[in-house]
């Protein structure tokens, strides 16, 4: 490993503890986190899933030491982040919502001066940031500037610079919410690699419920600052009555009747049609499907019903959309 | 909801036994010494590249001020007939404003090398992200701004001085009559300047920080006694006490004191340690809007 040397004994406990952690923002009269507690393991890919204003940024930067937390606590291989701050940062990478690369240095600088705070010797830096540059790609880009990159390259090199002083837990942001469909697959691919080549934990932050069922290991579904509910994807998915979506395939454009009709019965959350489809996202499977065949009457040609998806779950949770 | 689905509890452990972290925690309090040592000097390495990748913006703005003043009106003035102006005891106005601009340049650095760089990057792109991320106390970070602005002040006092020495076409009676003085006087300044630069650079929004510029910038360089010795103010009694709340005042008087003490200046003994005091209240300020500005 590069880097400096590491002495004394392991950490046996969960990576990262969260316990009844409470964030209220300066002049704001609700809580941003209220009461949040979690666990994660080592080499866990963990998810903090939840529409906008949830409060996962918050939970992140309380755990990176960058928000004080109001109650509550977090420790990060046992290390209180809110006491010993400069000590918990050595255990932890963070790549932010927003790109945060220095814009006055190189890709390389941005690495080898990331190494330097971190206590590495010049000759452990640059080592580090050859191996850094090969492993993510970036070795061609190394002396450019880091307003010239693109989005998918701007974020390899902070994921780089994030990891640099292999830290336990690394933290990611919406890592792939500005990403196209192609560069946010080979993120996935990373994210995987790090937790099985070198055991290194992740709690990443999405409003994506694709990216939660695929890439993480347990998911805890965030709305209002509190979990709902926290799980494998699947654990999730089968315990949780969940709602499902059907989809109609009528003779004719459904009248504006038959729509009404399908709104107002009970369990229905969402319809929505295009031409001679409709679809119906309804918060239980139970019953479902014979009032739909006989709000819709005569003009049924076919229909089918979709698996449950994390979304369905936060639907059944919330009543409301990830998207609302 | 069932048990499982909670939060708490074993997460099932995937992957390689070794936590890459995992050898850290148990780092004696020595070992975060000696980080916080190695992050300092960092800090001020990257500070430091990023000024030796563009040295004419430092001496643009360290230059062209104080040449501009010394070219206009102490070498071409005595040209055009106007040599008595600014005359202050006897003494001509090379010798009045040497002191002056020096501390100006000594004072405007902190600006410069802290308010500026450092509003932006609390601003939009924070790019002051990776540097509070690093193992070292927040302090140590801000500390590490206002070390190396101190540094480009001296520098910047360093360049100045000839320049404002050999220009004019009058002679320039300087003589060091305390090196203690002058030394103190010059750190005291750099440090004042670097935590003024660390004040403003953490209180005010990078849309506003040209127009704060102008608006400290001119009054406090016109009424920071630069061009004129305070004592020669007790003609205009409120002034002289209104600009009593300008620091630079007490820097232009302490080079003053050392450096040219033939003209009037203020005791040596006053100008100093209104200027420590003035220097640890912007420090203790500073640092308290520094932490606030990073930890929400
Ligand atoms: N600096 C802040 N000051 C005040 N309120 C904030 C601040 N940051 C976030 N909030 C509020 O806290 C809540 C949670 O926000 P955030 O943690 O960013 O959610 P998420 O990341 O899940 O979208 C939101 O209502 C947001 O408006
Ligand atoms: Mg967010």
């Amino acid at each position: 490993m590069t880097g400096p040397e590491k002495t004394a004994p392991s950490w046996a406990g969960p990576r990262l503890r969260v316990e009844g952690l409470v964030k209220r923002y300066r002049g704001s009269d609700r809580n941003a986190v209220d009461g949040v507690s979690l666990e994660v393991g080592a080499g866990e890919i963990f998810g903090l899933l939840g529409p906008n204003g949830a409060g996962k940024t918050s939970t992140i930067l309380v755990s990176t030491t960058r928000a004080r937390p109001t109650a509550g606590k977090v420790t990060l291989d046992g290390i209180d982040v809110a006491v010993h701050g400069s000590r918990a940062r050595r255990h932890l990478g963070v790549v932010t919502q927003v790109n945060t690369l220095d814009r006055s240095l190189s890709v390389w600088e941005n690495l080898y001066f990331h190494c330097r705070f971190f206590g590495f010797s010049r000759r452990e830096a640059k080592a580090r940031c050859r191996d850094l540059l090969d492993r993510f790609e970036l070795a061609d880009r190394s002396g450019d500037r880091v307003d010239h990159l693109s989005g998918g390259l701007a974020q390899r090199a902070q994921l780089a610079r994030a990891l640099a002083h292999h830290p336990s837990v690394l933290f990611l942001d919406e890592p792939t919410a500005w990403l196209d469909p192609q560069s946010r697959l080979a993120l996935w691919d990373r994210v995987r690699a790090l937790r099985d080549q070198e055991g290194v934990s992740v709690v990443l932050t999405t409003h994506s419920m694709d990216e939660a069922d695929r890439l993480c290991d347990r998911v805890a579904i965030m709305d209002q600052g509190r979990i709902l509910v926290c799980g494998t994807p699947e654990e999730l998915k089968r315990a949780v009555a969940a709602a499902v979506t059907v989809e109609l395939r009528l003779k004719a454009p459904p009248s504006p009747e038959v729509l009404h009709r399908l709104e107002a019965l009970r369990g229905v959350e969402r319809v929505t049609s295009e031409a001679d489809k409709v679809e119906v996202l309804t918060a239980s499977r139970d019953g479902a499907v014979p009032d739909l065949v006989s709000a819709v009457g005569e003009g049924l040609l076919d229909l089918s019903v979709s698996e449950p998806t994390l979304e369905s779950v936060f639907i059944s949770l919330t009543g409301r959309n990830l998207r609302d | 909801m069932t048990e499982a689905l909670t939060a708490t509890g074993a997460a099932p452990s995937k992957g390689a036994s070794r936590g890459p972290g995992e050898t850290w925690p148990g780092r004696a309090r020595a070992g975060q010494w000696r980080l916080s040592l190695a992050g300092f000097a960092a800090l001020i390495a990257r500070d430091l590249r990023v000024l030796v990748k563009m040295p004419s913006s430092f001496l643009l703005r360290t230059v062209l001020n104080p040449l501009m003043f010394v070219f206009v009106f102490t070498y071409l003035y005595p040209r055009i007939g106007a040599g008595h102006f600014g005359q202050v005891a006897g003494q001509s106005l090379a010798t009045v404003a040497l002191p002056g601009l020096v501390a100006s340049a000594i004072i405007f650095q902190g600006l410069n090398a802290v308010a500026l760089p450092l509003s932006m990057e609390f601003s939009a792109t924070r790019e002051i992200e990776d540097r509070v991320m690093a193992p070292v106390s927040h302090r140590l970070v801000a500390l590490a701004k206002v070390c190396f602005s101190a540094l480009q002040s001296l520098i910047a006092a360093v360049i100045v001085f000839p320049l404002v020495y050999l220009v004019p076409a009058t002679p320039v009676q300087v003589h060091v009559s305390s090196w203690p003085a002058l030394v103190l006087a010059t750190v005291l300044g750099s440090l004042l300047a670097g935590f003024l630069g660390l004040l403003l650079g953490t209180v005010i929004e990078v849309r506003k920080i040209a127009t704060v510029f102008t608006v400290t910038v001119v009054p406090l360089t016109f009424l920071g006694c630069v061009y004129y010795p305070w004592a020669s103010l007790h003609t205009v009694r409120w002034l002289q006490v209104l600009v009593l709340a300008n620091p630079l005042v007490y820097l232009s008087e302490a080079l003053r004191a050392a450096l040219t003490s033939a003209l009037p200046h203020m005791s040596t003994l006053a100008s100093l340690s209104t200027l420590a005091a003035m220097t640890v209240v912007l420090a203790w300020a500073a640092a308290r809007t520094f932490t606030h500005r990073v930890l929400t």
